[in-house]
Parts: structure tokens; sequence; C-alpha cells
């Protein structure tokens, strides 16, 4: 791993990735692999204290859900998992995330090379506008800089096939990706995502511009990417969390404004016996 | 408090179950009276009153399917309605457990009783003592009257056990009254049914509590 991304430090000797027990630093759900151990997370938008201290073991080759209301900080600290919340002006954010045991907030680090292992979907589909539905796939591959026609073909259908959209676009690959359904331009995103194999993929409400139809075939896609990649969702939709993830965070903003982690548990225990009122009252709209 | 109409719902249901339950106690009250009295035409009254029971059962499945259909519930909310949903096939059972006793009474007709009838009124009295204690333990969501629910049944099981052992001794004492003893029988087993029936809807209570299934078995205690 070490190999592929030379610029990632990697943390103290012998990191322990097996999860830690709960009233340990991280909260854990799970004896399984880890994909992302998220340590002590921060963040703030200038003055404004947006997230504060959350630590959680996230599964490999699972998908994990991030629910809570409005402003509850889980888009920002979805986003502090590949060093996109950095992007923003005056945002920073303190604390670690270790991928594969190695901490992308290390001294060195190359943020790029972290988002091309740990990549991103948004809400609103956002196919570049000028290029094709291939070129969409690709363009992730040429950043990389493969340049072998042959490969870039294959990876462009592999993806779009991974993405559950090449039955639909294989005879149109040349056409504008904006000329797709918003439903097939966020499968399009996916497969481009998921082109230059990421070991993570976060979604920051996937389905959210997207009609009933189109989000259970994007729900559907994350249960079979699941099986590749780790997979961490940020949703409004209760039902949708219920859904899809293995396991659910329930985030809330305190009076001070700043968001943290309530509850982390299997996501079956999080909908039929939540251990935290605060959660409780939260999925069963019992809120305010 | 947001999303009243769904409080509501929940809130009828519950009652729901508190009308069923109290129908199911009358029922049994008057089978038993029915026995004891040998009063026929209040055991014809039971069994045609069974339907109502029956019904009031599909009633509040429906309402249950409908809130889970169109509201999505969830944690203390789904258990509450999962709950129900055992809760009114128990009750609906033990009213075809009252029903069968008053079937017997017909049955049995003027047939001379074979023993006094003590134990059988009873069994009768401690069963309708657990379905009301198993009701209460719901409405207070008090998880540890139901487990009190759990242990009467030991009393009730000792009971059938008790009648059984006497049934079977004057059965082979003598050929004539095997019949009659074998109605006895019957009921005693109804009986011991409904009290079975009471300690599954005390064991529903404590799921909606906690969220955990335990099985009220006798040998717990």
């Amino acid at each position: 791993m070490s190999d592929r991304v030379p610029t990632m430090q990697p943390h103290g000797e012998g990191l322990d990735l097996r999860p830690r027990t709960n009233g340990g630093d991280a909260r854990s759900v799970t004896d399984k692999r880890l994909a992302l151990r998220v340590d002590h997370i921060s963040a703030w938008y200038g003055k404004k204290h947006a997230v504060g201290d959350v630590s959680l073991d996230i599964e490999a080759n699972s998908v994990t859900a991030l629910i809570g209301p409005s402003g509850c900080g889980k888009s920002t600290l979805i986003r502090t998992f590949n060093r996109m919340h950095e992007v923003a002006t005056g945002a920073r954010a303190e604390g670690h995330v270790y991928l594969e045991g190695e901490d992308i907030y290390a001294p060195g680090a190359d943020p790029t090379l972290v988002r091309q292992r740990i990549g991103m979907v948004f809400q609103k589909p956002n196919p570049f506008p000028t290029m094709s539905i291939a070129e969409n796939v690709a363009a992730g591959l040429r950043f990389m800089g493969i340049r072998s026609r042959s490969e870039i073909d294959g990876r462009v259908e592999h993806a779009l096939k991974a993405a559950a959209l090449w039955d639909e676009v294989k005879d149109d690959l040349k056409k504008p990706g904006m000329a797709l359904s918003g439903g097939q331009q966020q499968r399009l995103c996916i497969a481009r995502t998921i082109a230059v194999e990421p070991e993570v993929v976060l979604m920051d409400e996937p389905c959210s511009a997207l009609d009933p139809v189109a989000t259970l075939k994007v729900e559907d896609l994350m249960r079979t990417l699941a099986k590749d990649f780790t997979l961490v969702i940020v949703t409004h939709n209760m039902q949708q969390a219920a859904r899809v993830s293995d396991h659910t965070a329930f985030m809330l903003a305190g009076d001070d404004g700043v968001g943290r982690l309530v509850e982390y548990a299997p996501t079956e225990e999080i909908f039929t016996n939540p251990k935290d009122e605060r959660t409780e009252a939260y999925i069963t709209g019992r809120f305010g | 408090m947001p999303r009243e109409q769904f409080q509501r719902g929940l809130r009828d249901v519950e009652d729901g179950v508190l009308e069923m339950g109290s129908m199911v106690d009358r029922q049994l009250d008057r089978a038993m009276q029915a026995l004891i009295d040998r009063d026929l035409p209040l055991a014809d009254a039971v069994i045609r009153d069974d339907g109502e029971v029956n019904r009031t059962r599909f009633h509040l499945d429906n309402m249950c399917v409908s809130l889970l259909a169109q509201q999505a519930p969830m944690a203390s909310d789904l258990r509450l309605i999962v709950a129900v949903l055992a809760m009114v096939s128990d009750l609906e059972r033990m009213g075809d457990h009252a029903e069968g006793i008053a079937q017997i009474v017909l049955l049995t007709r003027d047939e001379p009783l074979v023993k006094p009838l003590v134990d059988l009124p009873e069994m009768a009295i401690q069963a309708r003592q657990m379905l009301r204690d198993a009701l209460d333990a719901f409405v207070d969501r008090d998880v540890e009257s139901a487990y009190l629910v759990g242990r009467a049944d030991d009393s009730v099981d000792a009971l059938y056990e008790r009648v059984y052992r006497d049934l079977i001794a004057i059965m082979t004492t003598d050929g004539a009254t095997i019949e009659p003893c074998t109605h006895l029988l019957w009921i005693a087993h109804n009986l011991e049914r409904i009290a079975d029936r009471a300690t599954n809807i005390a064991e529903r209570v404590v799921f909606t509590v906690t969220g955990m299934l335990p099985e009220m078995d006798v040998s717990r205690y």
C-alpha cells in the first residue's frame, strides 16, 4: 500500500487496526477489517466550530451511513475523510484519519493522492459538461497518467458496468454526459469515481436530487459496490440509511452548535433499539 | 410534538389491545360461568361472540399494517407495533380457548360431574389475573411486572398437573367416567393454554420496552 502512495506517512510502529471497544478513543462496531479509522477529528469553518472530536472505525467492504438533522456536521465530517473539507476558504480540520493504517493528515501526505484513494460522489450529479460519457469516466484515468487507449477503454467499460450503467449507454458512449437523465448522470459520476479504483467511496446525499426509481437503483448499486469498495454515505433519508447501510452513525449539534457523534452501531440496532434517547427521538420523528 | 397523526394511531392501537383484552377476559369469565351453572344459552352466547373477538383482531392487524406502510415506524414505535401484532394473535387464540370451553359445556349438557369444580375455576381465576397483569404491564411499560406474569404461569401449570392426575385416577378406577373426565381434561387444557398465551403477551411487553425477546420458560424459575 505504501508503495502506491509514498507521500503518506505510515502511523507509528504497529498501529492496531483492530477495533477498539466502546469507551476507548474510537467508537467501534465491528471486529472485521477496517478501511478507515477516524481519530479525534474536529473541523472548523473560520471561527465556526462545526464538528467536535469525532472518532469512529469504518469497516472495510461495508456501507456506513452518517445521519442527523441539518447542521449536525455530517457533511463536514465526511469531507474530512478525504481532505475535501480544507478546500473551502477558511476551513480547517484537526485530528487524524487512517486509511489502511496511514494517516491522511500526516505532514507530507498528498491530498490529491488521498482523494484518488478515497473518492467522492456529490449531492448533485456533476458530469464534466463538455465531455462525452466515455470521456467523463476516463477523465480520472488520464489524470492518473494512463495513456493506453485500450486500457482506458477497458477500464471505462468496467467502471460503467460496475456502476450499472453500461447497458443503458454502451451505444451512446460519445454522447455528452449531460444528455443523460439525473439518475444516469449520478451513476456516471459513480463510474467516474470508481474508475480510478479507490479503496473508499464517500457519497454526500447521493440520491437527494433523484426521483424514487433512480434512488432505488443507486441504492441497489451501493450494496453491489460494497463488495469491492468501502462506502460511506451521508443521507437525510433515514429509510435509505436503514435500507443500504451496515452501520449507522447518528450526529447531533449541541447547544454550542458543534456537531458530535451521539451513537454508532449496527444499522439494525440503531433502527430497532437505539441506546441513546436522542437517537430514539430523532429516528422516531419526535424531535423538537 | 411532531407526527401527531402517527402518535394518535399508536394510541389507538394500544387502546385497541386493551379493549380486546377486556373482551377476551369477559369471554373467559362467561365461559366458566356457563360451565359452573350449566348455562347452555350463555355458552351459546360465548361461541357467538367469539366472532367479534376475531373481527377486532383483524381490525387491529390492519391498523398496524397501515402504520407500518404509511408511517415507517422506527425504534420503540416499531417495537410497539410488532409486539401488538403478536399480542392480538395471542388474544385471539385465548378467545378461541374460551369458545372451546363453551363448546365443551354444550357437549356435556347435563352430564354428571365426576368431581367438584374447584381446581378448574381456580385455574381460570389465575389465568385471567395473568392476562390482566400482562396488559397492566403493557400500559405501564413495566418489565418487572411482565416477568411476574411468567412466574405466575408455574402455579397454573401446577394446578393443571393436579387436575390431570386426579382425572386419570378417576378414569382408571371407573371406566364409565372416561368420557366426562376427558371433557374436563379438555377444559383444563384450554385454561392451561390461556395462561401460556398470557405469558406470551408478557414476553412482548418486555420486547416493547427493551427490544429483547426473552422466553419466559417455566424452568427459569
